[in-house]
């Protein structure tokens, strides 16, 4: 198969060297009527190809899109994205078409003039204007959105979690019953304390420290992240949740989770992508694809930063108070 | 001057020439041959994320030490991907596209003999010269060169212990990069200077080519901004070799407790971006400029709102100064900076907007001639069109969060940059090749080259959005390690056969390149029918640029098919042909445009 398509290469080049020769040997450089006449019926063309394609991938690559917002803040991060979208694409469409018919249009040809046209204020300020009134729309619903995101201030007993990345793994803390996390420091580390907390601090005790996430479903989560060594971030794609890990700071982030890992398997979007999923999986003879929501390194951090990723899993609340105290506090975990 | 005599050697003549035409020359090649580099390095990963588990006897070849059995590793995937951004953004798309074409149109269009100095201009080629040998050297050190990223975030790029290419081969990254920027920043001066003072009698800033202006307030920005980067490497360079904080903090690696504390590196973050954004319209702006010109010259018509081509130039330049944050919404920077970036850089799409409109504009009812050059330029509004569109769902900071960092990133900013830029440099070389070399570039070649790379460009930056609304990450070595991105594997393998063809297609661009500067077809004196004064010049490349007096320039330079009555599309042109140069006294009674 290889051999092939060496092969195929090999005799692609010698065609095309020997093509390039040829016209090589016709020495013109200057488009003339009859060019401007070919080209502008490619670009026509080339248009059918480009509105072929991109109708193709919008229809056909929904399904591997994200499926809808998993947390009750992204729901207005997917309206104004679906806002968002359809005005450039609406705008890409009628562009693109202008673009390549005006060429089309308008080619060249010895007994045609161009038109002197140098200005128009009036044109000119309908194309200042729409744009600036459209942006007055995107720029206000997004800058109410990120408000609305990035302001943990007003949550009611929110879950506190600390999240904690290293190469090339997460850790997680949970704050405990007292509801507040422990100090923390890279000094601390040493052992089974490898989140580098702070044990002398009386709220450290009864933290507790998971390798995987379960969160509540609505509840309200508020994230601290720390970093031991690069720069990490942490992204949960499905609740529209980014942060950067910074070594030597705590940011912040939260969200709410609105459907349960079970609720989200059952989801349309989710079963059809799934679908697509195992598909390719069992045609390589894997293991079938389960959904799990999952946090991904998405800051470029080291030779495995492809691979450093961990499960998250939403549950009813009763549940997860069920899970999490059947979790060994710090205290106890530091004993043994 | 054009009297002086001068005694030229091969070596004053070829390789220390303070001609500006030779070194625009000198700088197109060597940006050509970096731009090579990192087209083949681009095909190695797109093979790598095509066929993640599949062992090529090419990367075998090509990557000696850093693969296994023809797969390559974790850590040189990184390093290519490091490297070619560096290489295409800065020694592509900034010397090469700026580089080449300030040089050899600056004096060329204003009516100059020369840059104001031809001393340093010579010295501004030759540090770029030295920091490309230094970067390719850099691939040749024993654990690889820098992999951080092209935009070398620490403590990532700071800990050789973090990642192999931190250690020699960042060092080198540096070094090439200071001296890149005071490369750029001789190079700036001198274009700022010579498009300030050395105007020929009657170029008015008003009357000055749209190229001009692009390039002049491309000179600016980066005399702002590229000091920043200077000097956000200069304490980058402190932090890794001479143990202070800048950048770094509370760091515990490799089993063991670092001694730095206090540092951020968010400060770098926004040092690195106060130059890296406005880098974006530096690679942009002069691309942009070229387009104007051909356009106009190859629609037969006046450029469509020179005045408010020139206002967008400047209120394009002024923003990118201050977006810089759109780049760090997630960093953990102040959410209320995030609200301001936010409004900042979608405001950018209103000139952006307004340069798209014009362009169209101007080829309505135009009388296209369709050469390579012309279409390469209509291939960038399309780009620039379809790139910058997805910029305003990247801008808006509630919407970057859930795909910052995702291949939708990568789509939007190859498209808007990486694509337009060069295909505003092709446009560039085939219009200016007959000024460059005195030949002509065949136009079939060229209607190859062209179609085959739009269609390759598309075919792999527009699926590429889709990937990123699945929520990949860029910079995955491979997606296998999740499940849930196995549905995407077809798409990536589409993408690179793409990249393929497209990287192979520009073996044309190269034959038709080299061949024509020795056997293309002798150019005549303005082979496009232009108004511009470098087609005043002789084809013969003299110094001082003009035999005698300096032109005097009395007009602006739009003024294709102009008629007897303004009103009356049928009427005479009013010179009798469809282009007036510049140098063309208005006739009693005209009306200046």
């Amino acid at each position: 198969m290889l051999a092939l398509f060496y092969i195929f290469i090999g005799v692609a080049i010698g065609v095309s060297f020997w093509q390039i020769t040829r016209i090589l040997n016709f020495r013109t450089s200057i488009a003339n009527d009859a060019d401007n006449a070919k080209q502008g019926k490619y670009a026509i063309y080339f248009m059918v190809f480009l509105y072929a394609m991109m109708i193709y991938c919008l229809i056909f690559m929904n399904v591997i899109m994200l499926p809808e917002s998993a947390s009750v803040e992204g729901e207005h991060d997917d309206r104004l994205f679906n806002i968002t979208f359809w005005l450039i694409g609406i705008v890409q469409f009628i562009m693109q078409f202008i673009i390549f018919y005006f060429t089309f249009k308008y080619k060249g040809n010895k007994d045609n003039k161009a038109k002197f046209y140098a200005d128009s204020h009036k044109l000119e300020a309908i194309w200042t204007i729409t744009p600036a009134l459209v942006l007055v729309v995107l720029i206000g619903y997004g800058l109410w959105q990120w408000n609305n995101v990035m302001d943990l201030s007003d949550a009611e007993d929110p879950l506190v979690i600390e999240v904690y990345a290293q190469q090339f793994r997460w850790d997680a803390r949970y704050a405990g019953e007292d509801k507040t996390l422990g100090l923390g420091n890279v000094n601390y580390i040493e052992g089974v304390n490898t989140m580098g907390v702070d044990m002398s601090d009386k709220n450290s005790q009864d933290d507790i420290q998971v390798t995987e996430l379960y969160l509540p479903k609505g509840r309200k989560v508020h994230f601290k992240f720390r970093s031991q060594d690069v720069l990490h971030s942490a992204y949960m794609p499905h609740f529209r949740a980014q942060m950067n890990c910074v070594p030597g700071m705590v940011t912040e982030f939260g969200f709410t989770p609105k459907f349960t890992t079970e609720e989200m398997r059952q989801q349309s979007e989710v079963v059809a992508k799934t679908k697509g999923i195992n598909k390719v999986r069992s045609a390589k003879g894997e293991d079938l694809y389960e959904f799990d929501y999952l946090l991904l390194c998405n800051k470029i951090c080291g030779a495995s930063h492809y691979n450093m990723q961990m499960k998250i899993t939403v549950v009813e609340p009763e549940e997860f108070e069920d899970w999490i105290g059947k979790q060994p506090t710090l205290a106890e975990v530091l004993k043994k | 001057m054009s009297e002086h005599h001068h005694k030229e050697t091969f070596v004053t003549k070829y390789i220390f020439s303070q001609d500006h035409k030779m070194i625009s020359k000198q700088f197109l090649i060597t940006g050509m041959i970096m731009g090579i580099i990192a087209l083949m390095m681009s095909m190695l990963f797109r093979l790598q994320l095509a066929w993640p588990e599949k062992s090529f006897s090419i990367i075998e070849a090509f990557l000696g030490p850093h693969q296994t059995d023809g797969v390559m590793n974790p850590d040189m995937y990184l390093a290519l991907v490091t490297i070619h951004g560096t290489i295409m953004v800065f020694f592509v798309l900034t010397a090469g596209l700026s580089g080449t074409f300030s040089n050899l149109l600056i004096p060329l269009q204003i009516g100059a003999r020369d840059m104001a100095s031809g001393f340093l201009n010579m010295i501004s080629y030759w540090l770029f010269f030295l920091s490309s040998v230094i970067m390719v050297i850099s691939l040749f050190v024993e654990a690889g060169p820098a992999s951080a990223g092209w935009t070398i975030y620490p403590p990532l790029s700071a800990l050789p212990q973090a990642i192999p290419g931190s250690g020699t081969g960042m060092t080198l990254w540096l070094v090439s990069m200071a001296i890149f920027i005071a490369s750029s920043l001789i190079g700036a001066l001198n274009y700022i200077v010579t498009v300030l003072n050395l105007r020929t009698k009657g170029m008015k800033m008003t009357r000055l080519p749209l190229t001009m202006w692009a390039f002049f307030i491309t000179a600016i920005i980066g005399v702002v901004s590229f000091p920043v980067l200077l000097s956000a490497a200069l304490l980058l360079i402190f932090d890794r070799s001479f143990g202070t904080s800048f950048y770094l903090s509370d760091i515990f690696i490799s089993g063991e407790v670092l001694h730095y504390q206090g540092g951020s590196p968010v400060l770098f973050e926004h040092l690195f971006w106060f130059l890296g954004h406005p880098e974006v319209y530096i690679v942009l702006l002069p691309a942009l400029g070229i387009t104007s010109e051909i356009i106009s010259t190859n629609s037969r018509k006046p450029i469509f709102g020179y005045r408010a081509m020139v206002m967008s130039i400047m209120a394009i330049a002024f923003l990118s100064t201050i977006v810089w944050g759109h780049h760090m919404f997630i960093s953990g920077m102040n959410p209320f900076l995030g609200s301001v970036f936010t409004f900042t850089t979608l405001l950018i799409a209103i000139p952006s907007a307004v340069k798209a409109f014009n362009y169209v504009t101007t080829l309505w009812k135009g009388n296209l001639q369709l050469n390579p050059a012309m279409l390469f330029s209509i291939g960038l509004v399309s780009t620039f069109v379809t790139g910058g569109l997805t910029g305003l769902v990247l801008g808006d900071s509630a919407l970057d969060i859930a795909i910052h960092d995702t291949y939708f990133v990568v789509a939007h900013f190859h498209l808007v940059m990486g694509v337009s830029a060069i295909f505003g440099m092709y446009a560039g070389i085939y219009h200016w090749f007959p000024k460059m070399y005195g030949r002509m570039m065949n136009k079939t070649l060229g209607y190859w080259h062209f179609w085959i790379t739009i269609i390759c460009a598309y075919g792999v930056f527009w699926p590429m959005h889709f990937i990123g609304l699945a929520g990949l990450p860029r910079r995955y070595y491979t997606n296998t390690a999740f499940p849930m991105f196995d549905d995407i594997a077809d798409i990536n393998v589409v993408i690179t056969l793409f990249a393929i063809v497209g990287g192979v297609a520009q073996l044309i661009f190269l034959a038709n390149f080299f061949i024509s500067i020795y056997r293309g077809e002798k150019a005549s004196q303005n082979p496009w029918r232009s108004n511009t004064l470098e087609w005043t010049t002789p084809v013969e490349h003299i110094h001082g640029n003009w035999p005698g007096k300096l032109p005097e320039v009395h007009r602006w330079a739009y003024d294709y098919s102009k008629r007897v009555d303004p009103n009356d599309d049928d009427s005479d042109y009013l010179h009798g042909e469809d282009f007036v140069l510049q140098t063309t006294p208005l006739l009693p009674g005209e009306e200046p445009s």
